[in-house]
């Protein structure tokens, strides 16, 4: 019990012991570096920012849309469900780097399947596209960790749906609601706190991935993919510039706080609100 | 759990088969490529990618032990990954009874505290956990930077959290007139916790486990950072047969499925009680 909450605040004041031990103290210029967007520092960050940002959009609102509609559909029993549900939990089950570096395999230029599918056999692409480095690496990654993170939202939902009881289905049926209208008006209304915390947990864990990113490009990223996680790992560990490495994780930490606050507070909010 | 008693319309089925069959094919290709890559000869790796090997061999799987020591990496990650859950399921249960079952000062800023950690990066720790395990060695002698205790410690931050909440949700689920009459019957507040709340609670503590393990069995960053070559664990290890002048893909997909067994199998066996975890304990 001690050791928990020891634990958990130890997890918070890590970063303040460092500040200790550093000798040299060097106030915020740091934190200017970081923010300081006309300098190439401070322009890779927000370029980096950015792309997370698109990237964790995108790819929240698919792992989520996939889920949800899968987990809808999968609600009745039919002929094979069992199975398809523990085929669909593969991705989310298998090792990060073990799932990550077959998509690396898959993704390769001269001997990759995507190549082979897109190129040799659809004829879609005039020649075989580099896929881990230039512009194509945003897709690349995006969907990487749209295959990978689906599975979760899939699981959750499933969950949320045990909790609807089966009487609304019932009495809307009575009252000659229709399957799609039964979704529409039960389904995802009633899922709604589920979902509040299901897309909170996704976008922080999608904006926070450093897993997939690493084992996928390798120590640098492509500009196009370039995440703020390795982009901080990069600074840090890459440039030995540790200072800057903190202040921007930092800086990222206050930026997803704000962030959660206002959804917290925008979506229970709209919660109540829909209650009344 | 059926949802109404008539029969689905026809574009409910007609969308639900077609949109099933497209999620199932993107989920499997990429498990069908580890699986018939890894029981290809090189030349079929090498060369363009072909759905079909040109012969089947299990010269991967012998291969892949002596490419790289591949056999201690996994020793160190069963290690790793075994205390960490251990130790987080052990240290999650009393916590999650404490905030569950008693009020006592400083309760909302612990709940607070532990929901708040999900959103910091894990970047943010390494530079923090790097110099202090660096510190903690120099000090005292411990070494636990580069050592398996130093790598079971950072995983242990990583899933407490986590599993400390979701234990909460389950624990209050449970009824607490269950352990009122436990303790009337003579148990003190730790028979009534492991004799009643504990096997009541066995979903939410295997989905706890669960997670424990999955975190621990799949993290890159740290393991990256922080291992040597004695302690090195399978994250890691699985890029040493890409870092060879000569990148053996039927060996790293031999290498990747042979790791992931254990856990998707254990994962699948253990998913029924996940669901029901998350039902009663997360999702509320």
């Amino acid at each position: 019990m001690v050791i928990g909450i020891v634990m958990s605040f130890k997890e918070l004041t890590q970063f303040y012991i460092r500040d200790w031990g550093t000798a040299p103290w060097s106030g915020l210029s740091n934190y200017r570096v970081s923010v300081d967007f006309d300098a190439p520092v401070g322009q890779a960050l927000l370029h980096s920012f950015f792309v997370t940002v698109a990237f964790t959009l995108l790819s929240v609102g698919l792992c989520w849309l996939i889920g949800t509609a899968a987990a809808v559909y999968m609600q009745d029993t039919f002929a094979g469900r069992g199975l398809l549900r523990a085929l669909f939990l593969v991705p989310y089950a298998l090792p990060v780097y073990a799932a990550v570096i077959t998509w690396v395999f898959m993704f390769q230029h001269d001997n990759g399947l995507v190549n082979h599918v897109l190129h040799d056999q659809l004829h879609l692409t005039g020649k075989p596209s580099f896929w881990l480095i230039g512009d194509n690496s945003f897709y690349a990654l995006l969907t990487v960790s749209v295959w990978k993170g689906w599975p979760f939202a899939f699981l959750i939902v499933m969950a949320g749906l045990q909790n609807i009881p089966r009487e609304l289905y019932e009495a809307a049926a009575l009252d000659g609601a229709g399957m799609w209208q039964q979704i529409r008006r039960i389904t995802l209304p009633s899922l709604r706190p589920v979902n509040q915390v299901l897309v909170l947990v996704l976008f922080l864990w999608t904006f926070n991935d450093f897993n997939t990113p690493y084992v996928l490009f390798g120590k640098s990223a492509p500009e196009a993919a370039d995440l703020i996680s390795v982009h901080i790992y990069q600074a840090s560990f890459v440039t030995w510039n540790f200072g800057t490495g903190s202040a921007m994780s930092v800086l990222l930490l206050l930026f997803l706080l704000v962030v959660t606050g206002v959804y917290l507070a925008l979506t229970s909010r709209g919660r109540r609100t829909g209650d009344v | 759990m059926s949802r109404s008693p008539m029969a689905p319309p026809s574009s409910f089925l007609w969308s639900r088969r077609v949109f099933l069959t497209l999620l199932t094919g993107f989920v499997l290709v990429p498990v069908y490529v580890m699986v018939s890559s890894s029981l290809k000869p090189l030349a079929d790796v090498t060369g363009k990618f072909r759905w079909l090997p040109s012969g089947l061999t299990i010269r991967p799987y012998i291969d892949i032990w002596s490419t790289v020591p591949l056999a201690r990496y996994f020793v160190n990650s069963l290690i790793v990954a075994g205390a960490a859950t251990v130790c987080s399921v052990v240290i999650a249960v009393f916590a999650a009874y404490a905030v569950s079952r008693y009020s006592f000062r400083g309760k909302r800023v612990f709940t607070v505290t532990v929901l708040s950690t999900q959103m910091f990066p894990g970047i943010l720790f390494l530079l923090p956990l790097f110099l202090l395990y660096v510190n903690i060695g120099n000090a005292t002698g411990i070494a636990l930077f580069g050592s398996r205790g130093g790598l079971i410690l950072t995983y242990l931050t990583f899933s407490l959290p986590f599993s400390i909440w979701m234990l909460i949700g389950y624990f209050d689920s449970v009824p607490k007139d269950l352990d009122e009459a436990a303790l009337v019957d003579g148990c003190g507040p730790l028979g009534a916790l492991l004799r009643v709340v504990v096997p009541a609670a066995i979903p939410g503590i295997v989905a706890v486990a669960v997670y424990a393990f999955m975190t621990a069995w799949g993290e890159v960053l740290f393991a990256s950072v922080m291992t040597n070559d004695t302690t090195r664990t399978l994250a890691v290890g699985l890029q040493g047969y890409s870092t060879l002048n000569n990148v053996y893909w039927n060996q790293i997909m031999a290498a990747s499925l042979v790791v992931s067994v254990p856990v998707v199998a254990g994962f699948l066996l253990l998913q029924r009680y996940l669901v029901a975890g998350l039902t009663a304990g997360a999702v509320k």
